[in-house]
């Protein structure tokens, strides 16, 4: 007769009423039961309740994901993997992923913010991979909000702390402030590593009796139903009082294990590894095995614990950091041992792979947890929730609809006919209603106030803190260590060197709320696209993207229809431009008291140069360098940076259309950029987004060591007035410096594909910046408004 | 038994923790504010026979590790003394 | 010379300065392991940047009692080199081989940047390749670089010659703005009384390539080779 797990003395009785304290609905209650065959334990019924957690099963958005393409040309991961991996050529792999720590750092920034900096970090060792570089993505309200320079000063302050002292430098990133993020700030964290091909780890524990391996930090009670649960409710009054549960990170412990994990695998005698995060030991665990059919059984009472007394459920829920789970071959674990003990790394065996297919937890002797894997993992809930659109007028007009948008244009039509092929069919239905790619962009003014001056609108935008220096926060990271890094922050896209090969690569992460408000599908697919310009500004070509997708309530539909058109966004990018999509997270209930944040999902894009030495600064090099501009789509200042300063709050929702994108134009652009690079014909590239024109020339000026000034002549561009071009958006402009022998080359190559080319000016070697009979300013005095945007309203000193 | 250290920097080292702090107290309001150092408490408990000998052993620590005494002044309050 | 590159725990900027000597310079490089005390015949001992046993007490404490600074302490008696980098700067100013001690940023936050650095004393083993006056410029990467001594004992500091590196703005004035961490005198970087140990806050071993930096670290470490 089976054993049967046990209910222990002074646990609660589990009830249906118990399991919506822990967030389950009754139906899945119900379906709990079900599996089991009766009621749940308590340490069950907190197993269930992480693992079931929007968090970690992708409840509502897992039928969604499987819409965006993974596969590529050199992507050596499927997806379920810890990251992604794709080839960069001479046996090296880029390994990479961005996380969202978005409701920890509201609650605590300083630890919410370092520990997701670490949670990142062990993803990507987990896949083997050594971490090389961080990148991060923050969202917060307006500085002038209750509370939001203690977030900015506690988040900036804990992705130091906790990058600085692990040795993974932070070499790149964005920060933006707009109302929608005052109740409910976004951390995105990234992370990239190298591996070799052939070495990556894996996350199946493939093999039957291998010993299961607790390496690192002794588990305590911080972070129980941390990330699992903060991450899967909506904010309320309550969530302050829920700061005990945020974990507290140690980078030190972290480099520890950084440097032993990476030693223990080159023994060979790691099946398999991955991180302690969200859910702790129950997720990593039943994951592990889960992914290989296997099951897996813990000895609860070897866990290393930092105080005596913690109960089977605390330990299985512990959200503790700095810990990894690795799956030995059989009879080499002793190997592995060795390896931590040098390091002084924490590590024991607590469990065995078995062939049941069951995950089990013995403590004190007794069986407290005996579950069918797969209700774990693979057969956790998966909805398909109701989405809908907000503005049933524009529905009638034929711009929104229920559920998917699916208004990607011609050109693209086979290769989606054949990515939806091999996609399960969405369950909101598609629309071909559809013409918005087609619309032009409709302007909105402002009408309350004084048309500024294009001098006054320059130097209001270079004071904005969205468009302003980020030099104060980037100037708190270290982004030197491991020295690799070519081109920092503050630029286009950061560039790394690869120590021993000619290649290097290039990252960036973006994200535009802005765009994203007007219009979820556009503005998903404009942020795709942006990022992947920021990539070829650079000099290099995409090779995958990851995504972080921020939204609200999933359960209000029209939330759920912000997030299905975000997807098609992305998807219908990523296949135009043919870049794969490796990895990624989704956040959901970012929204407090009913108040959703913008849509935002953010996107990371890492590229390769064949030769590093041909990459590209953002920046103006040479006095009398030939200006140019190329246009890979239409100019709009619906939801710019111009409008949020002068016209009317476009963040509300409503259908204020944004401009077309030319998705065949921007994949042009990639090629053109890649290939003048490579050529070695230009000096410069800088993508023209937040501030528009005016404010890409300013920063072009100014982004070297010698200040710069330039010399230009526009038109109008796309029916706007001249003055509004300065500062129009829009995924449609880079500006281009090179020298006046190149012209003909550079010229050649965007020409020959369709690219509207054109000289506007000269780079000047006195600083300033003159623009038509519109703007003759000083670079010395822009520089200074644009270096104190942010500490000015920090009370820094800069 | 219990040792309570108090490690603070030394008069006229620079202190710009210290600094900060008066600063915003001043600003907060606080006009009587004045001096403001900021230093470590460290809590231990030492096996002693007595209060002398507990004192005597965890001066020597503070000596070798937990008080830099080029920049830092210590202050011990042993239990039972 | 055989030189060796230390590995604390928490230490960061070890392999960067492997790098920099062995592949850069092409050097002969141990990498030493704080638990051994064997320096491996290694000449001069360079302590690298970091966060040694997570300076959870206070920069550099911890490390000063690892195995491996016996025989640094050891080399530095009989007159071999050690040079601390950073956080090594802070180790040894932990172990008494340096003068004063390295406290939290004026600003207190962590600065990662480049600095402009003026030669003070060109007559060491440091910095025998430069002028007194020369500019180099270097980055920091540093949240406890404020150099502070004893008040009488600054002015003898000074007097000696101790003191090899000041910040110092683009025009090589030390001037308030230019002293990114607020460390008394603007001191970047000081030697002991025999000069043979140095300790300096900024990073020699992340400027030695021109597409990373600049090679004015390179005029230090040189410096190292030639004064031997």
């Amino acid at each position: 007769m089976a054993e049967r797990a046990l209910r222990l003395a002074g646990e609660p009785e589990v009830t249906p009423a118990l399991a919506q304290e822990h967030g389950l609905t009754v139906d899945e209650y119900a379906m709990i039961e079900h599996w089991l065959g009766r009621a749940p334990t308590f340490t069950e019924l907190g197993v269930f309740s992480v693992m079931w957690s929007e968090h970690c099963s992708y409840k509502s958005s897992r039928r969604y994901l499987k819409l965006l393409p993974s596969r590529g040309a050199g992507v050596a991961t499927a997806s379920g993997e810890n990251a992604g991996a794709v080839a960069i050529g001479d046996g090296y792999l880029a390994v990479f992923k961005i996380e969202s720590h978005n409701h920890p750092s509201y609650v605590e920034p300083y630890q919410g913010a370092a520990t997701g900096v670490g949670g990142i970090i062990r993803d990507v060792l987990a896949m083997g991979a050594r971490p090389v570089a961080s990148l991060n993505s923050l969202r917060f309200g307006t500085l002038d909000y209750p509370r939001m320079t203690y977030l900015v000063h506690g988040v900036v302050g804990g992705i130091g702390g906790y990058g600085n002292c692990v040795g993974v430098p932070t070499v790149g990133g964005e920060v933006g402030f707009h109302p929608a993020y005052n109740k409910n700030i976004l951390v995105n964290a990234f992370c990239l590593g190298l591996a070799r091909e052939g070495e990556l780890a894996s996350a199946a524990a493939w093999v039957v009796g291998a010993p299961v391996i607790y390496v690192g930090s002794a588990t305590g009670r911080d972070g129980i139903h941390g990330a699992s649960l903060l991450a899967s409710a909506e904010f309320d009054a309550g969530s302050e009082s829920k700061r005990p549960t945020v974990q507290v990170g140690d980078p030190f412990a972290e480099k520890l294990l950084i440097e032993a994990s990476l030693e223990a695998l080159k023994t060979g005698a790691v099946a398999a590894l991955q991180d302690m995060g969200a859910a702790g030991l129950t997720s990593s665990s039943s994951e592990m095995a889960g992914r290989s059919g296997l099951g897996v059984e813990l000895d609860l009472d070897r866990v290393p614990l930092r105080e005596p007394g913690l109960s089977p459920y605390e330990i299985l829920l512990s959200e503790s950091q700095e810990r990894m789970l690795f799956v030995a071959y059989p009879g080499r674990e002793n190997e592995l041992l060795t390896v931590f003990e040098k390091w002084d790394v924490n590590a024991c065996i607590v469990g065995r792979i078995t062939n049941e297919a069951r995950w089990r937890a013995r403590w004190a002797g007794k069986l407290v947890a005996d579950i069918p894997i797969r209700a774990l993992t693979i057969d956790a809930p998966s909805y398909d929730r109701p989405a809908k659109s907000p503005v049933p007028k524009c529905a009638a007009e034929g711009q929104w609809c229920e559920g998917g948008a699916a208004r990607a244009r011609s050109a693209n039509d086979e290769r989606q006919s054949s990515a939806r092929s091999e996609a399960p069919p969405l369950a909101a239905e598609p629309c071909d209603c559809a013409p918005s790619l087609g619309q032009e962009a409709r302007l909105t003014g402002a009408p309350s106030q004084r048309r500024p001056s294009p001098a006054e609108a320059l130097r209001a935008l270079l004071d904005s803190p969205n468009v302003g220096s980020k030099r104060w926060v980037y100037r708190q990271y270290d982004h030197l260590v491991q020295s690799n890094t070519v081109m920092g922050p503050g630029g286009d896209a950061a560039v790394l060197r690869i120590k021993g090969l000619k290649r290097g690569l290039a990252l960036t992460v973006d994200s535009n709320p802005l765009a994203c408000a007007a219009d979820p599908y556009i503005g998903a697919v404009s942020t795709v696209c942006e990022a992947a310009r920021n990539i070829a500004c650079v000099g290099a070509r995409p090779l995958g993207i990851s995504d972080c997708l921020n939204y609200g309530n999933p359960e209000r539909p029209e939330i759920m229809w912000q997030f299905v058109c975000g997807v098609e966004g992305i998807r219908d990018a990523a296949l135009a431009l043919g870049i794969p999509v490796v990895s990624g997270n989704v956040s959901f209930y970012n929204e407090t008291e009913g108040q959703a944040i913008a849509p935002t999902p953010t996107i990371a894009i890492v590229g390769l140069l064949d030769d590093v030495s041909k990459r590209i600064s953002s920046f103006f090099k040479f006095a009398d360098d030939v200006i140019a501009l190329v246009k890979c789509g239409t100019l709009s200042l619906a939801a710019s940076e111009y409008e949020l300063l002068f016209g009317r709050e476009q963040i509300a929702g409503g259908c204020d259309k944004l401009a077309p994108i030319e998705l065949g134009l921007q994949k042009a652009l990639l090629e053109a950029m890649a290939q003048a690079a490579e050529r070695g014909l230009l000096n410069s590239a800088h993508d023209v987004s937040s501030g528009g024109l005016a404010v890409a020339l300013a920063e072009a000026c100014f982004g070297g060591e010698t200040l710069m000034g330039a010399e230009v002549t526009i038109r109008r561009l796309d029916g706007l007035d001249l003055e509004r071009s300065l500062f129009a958006e829009g995924t449609s402009l880079v500006v281009l410096s090179f020298p006046s022998s190149h012209r003909i080359d550079v010229e050649g190559i965007f020409a020959r594909r369709g690219l509207p080319f054109e000289v506007v000016g000269r780079v000047s070697a006195a600083p300033r910046l003159k623009i038509g009979t519109m703007i003759d300013e000083d670079c010395r005095a822009l520089l200074a408004v644009y270096e104190r945007a942010l500490p000015g309203r920090l009370g820094e000193n800069g | 038994m219990r040792v309570e250290v108090f490690v603070t920097p030394k008069r006229g080292v620079l202190d710009p923790q210290g600094r900060a702090v008066e600063h915003s107290l001043l600003s907060l309001g606080f006009k009587q504010a004045r001096n403001v150092r900021v230093g470590k408490y460290i809590l231990l408990e030492v096996d002693a026979g007595s209060a002398a000998e507990a004192r005597r052993i965890v001066q020597h620590m503070c000596e070798r590790l937990l008080a830099n005494t080029v920049i830092e002044d210590y202050r011990l309050e042993v239990e039972g003394e | 010379m055989k030189w060796g590159v230390v590995t604390f725990p928490g230490s960061l900027d070890d392999r960067d300065v492997v790098w920099a000597l062995a592949d850069v310079m092409g050097q002969n490089v141990v990498s030493l392991w704080h638990k051994d005390e064997r320096l491996h015949g290694a000449e001069c001992v360079i302590l690298p940047g970091g966060f040694s046993y997570g300076d959870y007490l206070r920069c550099g404490a911890l490390a000063r009692f690892s195995p491996i600074m016996n025989s640094v302490a050891r080399l530095a008696e009989d007159g071999g080199i050690v040079v601390g980098i950073c956080n090594g700067f802070q180790v040894l100013c932990e172990a008494r081989l340096l003068p004063g001690a390295l406290t939290r940023n004026r600003s207190l936050s962590f600065i990662c940047d480049q600095v402009t650095l003026r030669v003070e004393n060109p007559s060491t083993r440091f910095t025998c390749l430069m002028n007194r006056g020369d500019l180099l410029r270097l980055p920091i990467k540093h949240g406890e670089g404020l150099y502070v001594a004893p008040e009488d004992e600054l002015p003898q500091l000074e007097e000696r010659g101790q003191v090899l590196l000041r910040y110092v703005s683009s025009a090589g004035e030390a001037t308030e703005e230019a002293n990114p961490n607020g460390s008394l005198n603007a001191i970047a970087a000081v030697a002991n009384e025999t000069f043979n140990v140095f300790g300096l806050m900024p990073h020699p071993e992340h400027a030695v390539e021109a597409g990373l930096g600049g090679t004015d670290g390179l005029r230090l470490f040189n410096s190292l080779l030639r004064g031997v």
